[in-house]
């Protein structure tokens, strides 16, 4: 856990005193992930640099675990802090295995003890430990470098982390795999771990909780899902974008809306009684057909069952798609679009059919924070009104 | 021919001067090695230090070595050592200091910011960020300083033999006192070998000490 009290930095720069950041307070629960976003000289890095003295602190106090970091030796603090940077500063001159056990070692392991720990470490960024512990950092490409840094932060098990931007530097698709990976690793892990961003995007993705900055104060803090639906003031609300409504598709799974109240058809039913079906149903356009294992076998639509004669068997058309209840409503609202389609039907594991989600139900989900939001001012104009 | 004559028959004393000379500059630069660094690692830490070190570093290099010698000998004097070995290696370890505490103080204060905050980020103290990191890196540039006080030396120790230092500047002396071209050349083009070999040889010393993971960047700078 990591409390921040009151923390403050002025700045003297020849112009005047600059506050950097102005009285600080949050708290971080052990195991969460907190992002610290805001537009560059916000005071987000100062914040993070003061927690383990890279930046002294004008006032204000720093609790690491309950414990008030104050009176600890500065040096012994950081060796308790994984610490990594966007630049990655592995030292050019350490082999990998140097460079990863360098903490481990200067707080005086043993040597079998940091050697086994490596390669520990090695298996858990997924690079092969006989390939890479005796090269230099100078071989490795950026987004394997950044892994090695993370590891170097984690290799002496610190309860807290604080990263700067640690991903700022790698490119796209290497950086999502490694934020992916870094994510995985974090629920083994369960560090405390503060992190710097200026991509709201990677907040959103990274984030338990999110802390947004403007001009060295915290302007918000809260988890991503309540940021995107109640941003707290203008400043938020335009930094976070105009789609923040569709960011939030990110974080909402299907499981969270699907509706079990699916009609279907098997293969030996009539088509007209597919059509009653359809009509029972209110579907639009379509219903669908599954197999004697629950299985999405296809899709009878409303023209054909109205016009033609026979059993669904001879006359469905393919899915379009399916979706998993682990989905995420990004990628169903993506297969919505792209097969004009306004519901799917999701499917379990096994392949079963589970329920469906209707371009609907998304709206009405995404839409009843917002409405809920927009009750509460009304509720505040009217009582400030009396 | 005639030249060539005359260094096969001298091989012996050739030989014997050349030692000489290679260990004056050698002792004086080593020496040199041992207070420049530190003192170039230490002015890193105050700026105005700094500069005030190396412009006097640098004055020091403007004078010219002959009127060098002349100011030690009636100081070294008083303890009887006016002439010979020690003004020559005292000269030559002034003459050092420029190159190597510049160097040192260049090398350690270019190491990128991002490992200083890296080092610092992890818990190292100043003095293991030093010895761990930043004297690691800066070593080829330090190394690169030595070389170059060695070659600058070289020179400047013919000139020693003037006040009786030995050395390969003696064939220069004698040659021109006594009017013998042969002496004369001879002593010029040892130096100048000699010189030249012991650049590449440190080069070699250069290359074996810069951390291995450092090579590729050590040969594109």
């Amino acid at each position: 856990m990591i409390q921040l009290d009151s923390l403050t930095k002025v700045f003297d720069t020849p112009k005047g005193a600059v506050v950097a950041a102005d009285h600080i307070s949050m708290e971080v629960s052990a195991g969460e992930i907190c992002i610290l976003l805001g537009p560059s000289g916000c005071g987000k890095t100062t914040t993070l640099k003061m927690i383990n003295r890279i930046i002294r602190p004008t006032s204000g106090k720093v609790y690491i675990d309950g414990e008030d970091t104050t009176g600890m030796n500065t040096q012994e603090l950081r060796r308790n802090i994984g610490y990594v940077i966007q630049q990655i500063g592995l030292f050019p001159n350490m082999t990998i295995e140097e460079n990863i056990t360098v903490v481990p070692k200067l707080l005086g392991w043993d040597r079998a003890h940091y050697k086994e720990r490596a390669r520990e470490m090695m298996a858990m960024i997924a690079l092969e430990p006989d390939a890479f512990l005796k090269r230099y950092p100078s071989e490795l490409s950026g987004g394997q470098q950044q892994r090695i840094g993370v590891a170097r932060a984690l290799a002496a098990d610190p309860p807290v982390m604080l990263m700067d931007e640690p991903f700022g530097a790698i490119d796209p698709i290497n950086r999502a795999v490694i934020q992916d990976e870094f994510l995985k690793m974090q629920q083994e892990l369960n560090k405390t771990i503060m992190f710097v961003s200026h991509d709201i995007d990677e907040a959103i993705k990274m984030g338990d909780r999110i802390a947004v900055f403007r001009e060295g104060k915290l302007v918000q803090y809260s988890t991503p899902d309540d940021l995107l639906a109640a941003p707290k003031n203008a400043f938020v609300e335009s930094f976070l974008g105009e789609d923040r409504a569709l960011k939030r598709l990110n974080l909402v799974k299907v499981r969270e809306i699907v509706s079990d109240d699916i009609g279907t058809v098997t293969p030996g039913d009539t088509l007209e009684k597919a059509l009653a079906k359809i009509d029972d149903f209110g579907y639009q356009n379509s219903i669908l057909m599954i197999n004697d294992q629950r299985q999405p076998a296809g899709i009878i639509t409303r023209s054909v069952a109205r016009t033609t004669k026979g059993y669904c068997r001879d006359h469905f058309q393919n899915i379009p798609a399916t979706v998993n209840l682990e989905d995420d409503l990004r990628k169903v609202a993506s297969l919505m679009f792209a097969h004009d389609t306004t519901w799917l039907p999701c499917v379990d594991d096994e392949g079963r059919v589970c329920g469906q989600i209707t371009q609907r139900a998304m709206t009405r989900h995404l839409g009843s924070r917002f409405r809920a939001r927009e009750g509460d001012i009304r509720e505040a104009n009217a009582t400030t009104g009396e | 021919m005639e030249l060539f004559q005359y260094a096969l028959n001298n091989l012996d004393l050739l030989l014997t001067r050349t030692i000489e000379h290679i260990s004056l500059v050698g002792v004086a630069v080593g020496i040199a090695t041992l207070t420049g660094v530190p003192i170039g690692i230490a002015i890193t830490k105050s700026e105005r230090l700094a500069r005030g070190v190396l412009y006097l570093a640098s004055i020091i290099v403007t004078i010219p070595s002959i009127a060098l010698f002349g100011i030690m000998i009636p100081i070294l004097s008083l303890i009887g050592q006016g002439i010979g070995y020690l003004p020559a290696v005292i000269a030559v370890l002034l003459y050092s200091q420029l190159p190597i505490i510049r160097n040192t103080y260049t090398a350690i204060n270019n190491v990128d910011p991002a490992l200083r905050e890296a080092a610092r980020g992890i818990g190292m103290s100043p003095n293991q960020r030093l010895r761990m990191v930043e004297i690691p890196l800066a070593v080829p540039v330090i190394m690169a300083g030595v070389r170059t006080a060695v070659v600058l030396n070289i020179g400047v120790m013919a000139i020693a033999a003037y006040i009786g230092a030995g050395g390969l500047g003696t064939f220069i002396s004698r040659g021109i006192s006594q009017s013998d071209p042969r002496q004369l050349i001879v002593g010029a083009v040892a130096v100048s070998l000699l010189a030249i070999i012991v650049d590449y040889a440190l080069l070699a010393v250069q290359k074996w000490l810069t951390p291995k993971g450092m090579e590729k960047a050590v040969s594109t700078a």
